[in-house]
């Protein structure tokens, strides 16, 4: 089993980003979970999503919160100083981050794997959400299916028009520049 | 054929609405079951539901709007929530006196204030005398299958039902589900043949004065159909089976038939209490489930069979009745009550207001259990800084440090 937290701001799409993942591996065949974290929702505001991906062939049987995830999704870096997103990653786990700067200027310690991609620019350049309130969940999926392969870009592609029916063209664009931009730096 | 998509278990109960072809659905929106009633008039608006989609002002009105609907011959649904279902209250004894079939889904919130929109079934539960069936789901499926189960035994009985579902944990999962084939269930369920309906051809008058010449009849029909819905749960799940491929029961058992340790459960937590009793049962502790899944009718004949004999049982509430205990364990001691094989019961408070019931939490009450000797009302797991009970050198369990991440 795999699990996953998205770490986001409200506005952000950290939910549907879980959904829309979930939608991938289903696709493929897999059992998932999907399952949001709410407060009471505040734009801006700290979100939390999981998302749980059985073995193929497995199921699942668990409903909790994921406190030792296996990788991260963090689509906001300034969390990465305020919220403590890192708590409980296992070792040798993904930290995919939006932010324009470098994986190395990120500071993350060697046991685990980053990514970066500069998914705000992403999805500006596409219209998603406002210019101020960029949705980026799309993009930063994209840079996660690049890092990890848990699900193939075609099942993601096939998962935004499921869960994103609101501008899926620009939407997959955005997943698929993602894919090819994200910066991977691997110090394990 | 049927489908198999990835929905919430809120949405899944839109469909278990949508297949039991629900005519009239009345409600008022209130997180988290709002999801319900939004996608309820999306089907409706686009036409796959042929039903009357009422808004209105309250739950109160809701309510109001699905006892009219149901006495005029239609099938009525409406979703509600805590603060909501408190407010219906009113009119669910007035569905019961009518003798209505209507269906119910309450996503139980904890109730306010403190404000909270998260799981604890006190809602539902304090809605337990009131007369209505009462089920709940552990899972998505069963959100939805569950509606048509319901439809199946009221409208036998002529009761309404409620289908308790979790906050969250199982509202705002998404995780697979079957969708059945529509004629399926339309073999399963037919239309709803009301004996008396609203006719303006042939005018009666309902809900009127009674004396105390009736009205102890009535109610003793209410009991009477609510004990016949006992055994009409059981044929109705099995047949459940039969036409859409899963049997559902008014218990479920799990490792439970040489279960020395029985933990009791309800709800969406219970998956987590089966994944202890795997991990127990793999350290040779002969620990078992039993899954609490119709309330009201209470199956306490099978509670007895499946209890009797134990060396201890423990209940896990996400609810809590001030003053005595949790609202399951109480009615599980009273079911087992002067029987001469009754086994001790300890009373376990868990998970008020959303917090997280995890795989440890049931080793925690898994561990309190086999060291204590007394049997205890209420004993809270998981209030900060409180210790349920000593712990068993061999029986180690990883400490639950508040993960400080959230917000």
């Amino acid at each position: 089993m795999i699990e996953l937290r998205i770490h986001g701001r409200g506005g952000q799409g950290a939910v549907v980003a879980s959904k829309t993942l979930a939608q991938a591996a289903f696709l493929a065949g897999r059992y998932v979970q999907s399952y949001p974290d709410y407060g009471v929702e505040r734009r801006g505001a700290p979100v939390v999503a999981f998302a749980r991906i059985a073995e193929p062939g497995d199921d699942l049987f668990v409903r909790q919160d994921i406190r030792e995830p296996h990788h991260l999704l963090i689509l906001d870096a300034t969390l990465l100083d305020s919220a403590n997103p890192i708590a409980g990653l296992q070792p040798g786990g993904w930290v995919v981050v939006n932010t324009s700067d470098p994986p190395s200027a990120l500071g993350i310690v060697p046991r685990f794997r980053v990514a970066t991609v500069n998914a705000t620019e992403i999805a500006q350049r596409h219209g998603l959400g406002s210019a101020a309130q960029p949705v980026v969940n799309t993009a930063i999926l994209g840079a996660f299916v690049k890092a990890t392969g848990i699900v193939s870009m075609e099942d993601l592609l096939a998962a935004i028009d499921h869960e994103v029916p609101v501008k899926a063209e620009e939407n997959r664009l955005a997943a698929s520049e993602a894919y090819e931009q994200v910066l991977l730096e691997v110090s394990v | 054929m049927p489908e198999r998509l990835l929905l919430t278990g809120n949405h899944a109960a839109a469909y278990g609405a949508m297949l039991a072809r629900s005519e009239v659905i009345s409600a008022y929106p209130i997180t988290p079951q709002t999801m319900i009633v939004e996608l309820l008039s999306e089907l409706t608006a686009s036409g796959r539901l042929d039903a009357k989609f009422i808004t209105v002002e309250s739950e109160h009105s809701a309510m109001a709007a699905c006892v009219g609907a149901s006495a005029a011959g239609a099938r009525a649904y409406t979703a509600t929530s805590g603060q909501g279902l408190a407010l219906m209250h009113e009119m669910l004894h007035w569905a019961v006196g009518a003798r209505l079939p209507i269906v119910l889904t309450n996503v139980s919130r904890a109730m306010a204030p403190g404000w909270s929109i998260w799981s604890d079934q006190s809602d539902i539960l304090s809605q337990r005398d009131v007369g209505w069936m009462m089920l709940f789901a552990e899972s998505v499926q069963e959100a939805q299958d569950f509606i048509i189960w319901m439809y199946r035994v009221a409208e036998q009985v002529f009761l309404p039902g409620m289908v308790g579902m979790d906050a969250f944990i199982l509202s705002h999962t998404a995780e697979p589900l079957i969708v059945h084939d529509q004629e399926a269930v339309d073999e399963y369920l037919p239309g709803f043949q009301p004996l008396y309906d609203l006719d303006p051809e042939q005018p009666r008058a309902y809900g009127g004065l009674v004396n105390r010449d009736h009205y102890f009849e009535l109610r003793y029909k209410v009991y009477e159909n609510m004990e016949r819905a006992g055994q009409l749960l059981i044929d109705a799940g099995e047949e459940f089976g039969e036409v859409l491929g899963h049997k559902y029961t008014p218990l479920e058992g799990f490792m439970l038939d040489d279960a020395d340790y029985v933990l009791v459960s309800a709800g969406a937590m219970t998956s987590n209490v089966r994944q202890a009793v795997r991990d127990l049962r793999e350290k040779g502790i002969k620990a078992g489930l039993l899954r609490v899944i119709a309330f009201r009718p209470f199956p306490v004949k099978q509670i007895r069979q499946k209890l009797g004999g134990r060396k201890k049982v423990a209940v896990l509430d996400r609810n809590m009745s001030a003053g005595h205990s949790g609202i399951f364990a109480e009615e599980i001691r009273s079911a087992l009550l002067g029987r001469p094989d009754a086994p001790p019961v300890y009373g376990y408070v868990v998970g008020i207001g959303g917090r997280d019931v995890r795989v440890e939490t049931a080793h925690e009450v898994m561990n309190d259990l086999l060291v204590r000797d007394e049997p205890e009302m209420s004993l809270f797991v998981g209030v900060k800084g409180l210790p349920i009970g000593p712990l068993r050198s061999d029986y180690e369990i990883r400490p639950l440090e508040p993960l400080e991440v959230m917000r």
